[in-house]
């Protein structure tokens, strides 16, 4: 870079640059907060959901699981689990995971949690299947 | 050889807690990657989200170590004036490596529900979300240090001389401590949730720490390579303009899927095809500069080290970021082993390696010589091309297990189970697990780096050598 641009050019295209990108993604932020609505369908967002969903945090899922794409690639996506396998199925299987894992496979911890513990998570995962995704992920597999 | 300035000597224990936490992080990496074809290899006592979540939570402490080294070794030297409290800096250490530890030993030996419990989860719920699993304690603890260390540097920087590349550094380093402050925002709807998640995690990654990453990368270019300032400093405005210009709105590529409006695939795609440019930047920068080097600097292993950072950066972040960014992509690529490769890369080519830059430019005048002897030297710059080229062959088989996983999950006609078709990935899990051994096997020559010394009549102890200015 030669001497017609200088350290002080460099400078100043530096804060404006970047301020104006701050500005442009806090309005973006902003059209994207008044969407939301729409799109996450909070008028469905009860007590038990998000029971569920502290429950969901409490036991780190996110730690093997991914949820609407993000988290580990451990284990299955469960932001679609509820349409994939439908709610007993959820239930069933978190409550009989075996203590001890299974053999030479990659294992669920069995969680101890009470039937009404499951129906909250059961809840945040039915929750959090509305939720307007742009028809991700491709298909029902996950 | 002495120091320039006697308090930079505080720099030293956090580059050494930074290293063996490294060292903590890579053996986690080694457990989790077993587990992946291992399946029940140490379960239930060590589960894998367990294991995972300290190889993550201690890659973040470790470079935040590093960071914090970094800022106090230069800041004093770019002032020209001794830091402002000594005292402060070790004090604070002792905070952070005693907080981050108790969070480890928390992990391991407590169930996560537990540990949420007796840590104040319920009164406020932070926990639980990947990055930010932290117990309350740890994450006001992070605030504490996080602002005891901003005053310090800050207020070093003000009573001293204001140069381009400390600013530049202190500006990352406020935004670092400021973004953090989202970790504490954890709404019930989970689509505000994730969105401002990101503010923690993409702005700080894709943002902010670009910024310490270009000034410390710049700092140690500077000194090596004798280049004038002006010119080093004009470079560091071009690329930070570059990385926030293209970073801030680059966060939509995270939006796509997650229930945001369905613009950001636009919004998100164009800027964040732009995120390469910075590192690119970088990658020109670094050989730029020490092709127009002034002076052969004795440290070699620390100049490798500055133009491997620019290049890994630029593969890792830029491109292999690139590679998924574009939302028709993604669709089919989000949440998969693609994602985990670009993961390793960019961490690894960026942060990883510019901290290893300036623990091999700051360590040997902390131990009292401008460099290390040639044999310490030469260890290190094996240490270099082990960890290199192995975390390559790690993420090109990571790659390799996510393009087979995009296709029998999301492409056949007739897509197939999680779990059968990660069954079907084994052979790339297999050969990722053993560059990993290969990547520990480096590491352990890093470390031996640091004890060799040379034959009798090279050494050099320094001691009565006037100070370099």
């Amino acid at each position: 870079m030669s001497a017609f641009f200088t350290k002080s050019m460099a400078r100043n295209i530096f804060y404006g640059g970047t301020l104006f990108s701050v500005l442009l993604f806090l309005a973006l932020t902003f059209h994207t907060t008044w969407t939301l609505p729409t799109r996450d369908h909070r008028e469905n967002l009860t007590e038990q959901v998000a029971r569920g969903k502290h429950l969901w945090e409490t036991r780190n899922c996110i730690g093997c699981h991914t949820l609407l794409g993000e988290g580990a690639y451990f284990a299955p996506e469960l932001g679609n689990v509820y349409p994939r396998r439908g709610a007993e199925f959820v239930k069933i299987w978190i409550k009989y995971r075996p203590r001890e894992g299974v053999p030479g496979r990659r294992s669920m911890p069995q969680f101890d949690f009470t039937d009404a513990q499951l129906d909250d998570i059961v809840a945040f995962l039915k929750w959090t299947s509305e939720i307007n995704t742009e028809k991700w992920p491709p298909n029902i597999k996950g | 050889m002495q120091l320039q300035y006697k308090s930079q000597a505080v720099a030293k224990p956090y580059f050494i807690a930074a290293i063996g936490l490294f060292v903590g992080q890579i053996l986690f990496g080694l457990i989790i990657g077993l587990q992946y074809v291992v399946g029940d290899f140490l379960f239930p006592a060590i589960p894998f989200n367990i294991a995972r979540m300290v190889h993550t939570n201690l890659l973040i402490v470790w470079l935040l170590f590093g960071f914090m080294g970094a800022a106090y070794y230069l800041v004093p030297e770019e002032t020209e004036t001794e830091l402002h409290s000594p005292l402060l800096a070790h004090l604070m250490f002792w905070i952070f490596l005693v907080a981050g530890a108790l969070t480890i030993v928390g992990y391991l030996m407590v169930p996560y529900a537990s540990l949420a419990d007796m840590t104040g989860n319920n009164i406020l719920a932070t926990m639980g979300r990947e990055f930010l699993e932290q117990p309350l304690p740890t994450k006001l603890g992070i605030v504490v240090v996080a602002l005891a260390f901003l005053y310090n540097i800050g207020m070093t920087i003000l009573k001293g001389r204001k140069t381009a590349l400390s600013i530049i550094l202190l500006i990352g380093l406020v935004g670092l401590a400021v973004l953090f402050l989202f970790a504490f925002y954890n709404p019930a709807n989970l689509v505000k949730d994730k969105y401002f998640w990101w503010w923690v995690v993409h702005l700080w990654v894709e943002g902010v720490w670009e910024l310490i990453m270009a000034a410390i990368l710049g700092f140690v270019l500077l000194k090596i390579t004798g280049v004038d300032r002006e010119v080093i400093e004009k470079w560091l405005y071009v690329i930070i303009t570059m990385a926030l210009v293209s970073g801030l709105i680059g966060t939509g590529h995270h939006y796509y899927w997650i229930g945001a409006p369905g613009y950001w695939q636009w919004w998100g795609g164009i800027f964040s095809a732009l995120e390469p440019l910075p590192f690119f930047a970088m990658t020109v920068f670094c050989f730029n500069m020490v092709n127009r080097r002034r002076r052969e600097h004795p440290n070699k292993a620390a100049t490798l080290w500055a133009l491997g950072t620019g290049v890994m950066a630029f593969l890792g972040a830029g491109l292999w970021g690139f590679l998924h960014t574009l939302a028709p992509v993604n669709y089919y690529t989000h949440g998969t082993q693609i994602t985990a490769a670009h993961g390793h890369l960019a961490f690894f080519g960026a942060y990883v390696m510019v901290v290893l830059t300036i623990i091999s430019y700051a360590m040997p005048i902390l131990r009292g010589r401008e460099a290390n002897p040639e044999r310490a030297q030469v260890l290190e710059m094996w240490a270099f091309w082990l960890m290199t080229v192995s975390m390559v062959f790690i993420t090109l088989f990571l790659t390799g297990a996510g393009i087979l996983q995009v296709w029998l999950q999301r492409v056949i006609p007739d897509p197939q189970e999680f779990m059968t078709v990660q069954e079907q990935l084994a052979l790339f899990y297999w050969l990722r697990w053993m560059a990993g051994v290969v990547f520990f096997i480096g590491l352990m020559v890093y470390l031996c780096s640091f004890f060799a010394k040379d034959k009798p009549q090279t050494v050099e102890t320094g001691e009565v050598q006037p100070a370099a200015t």
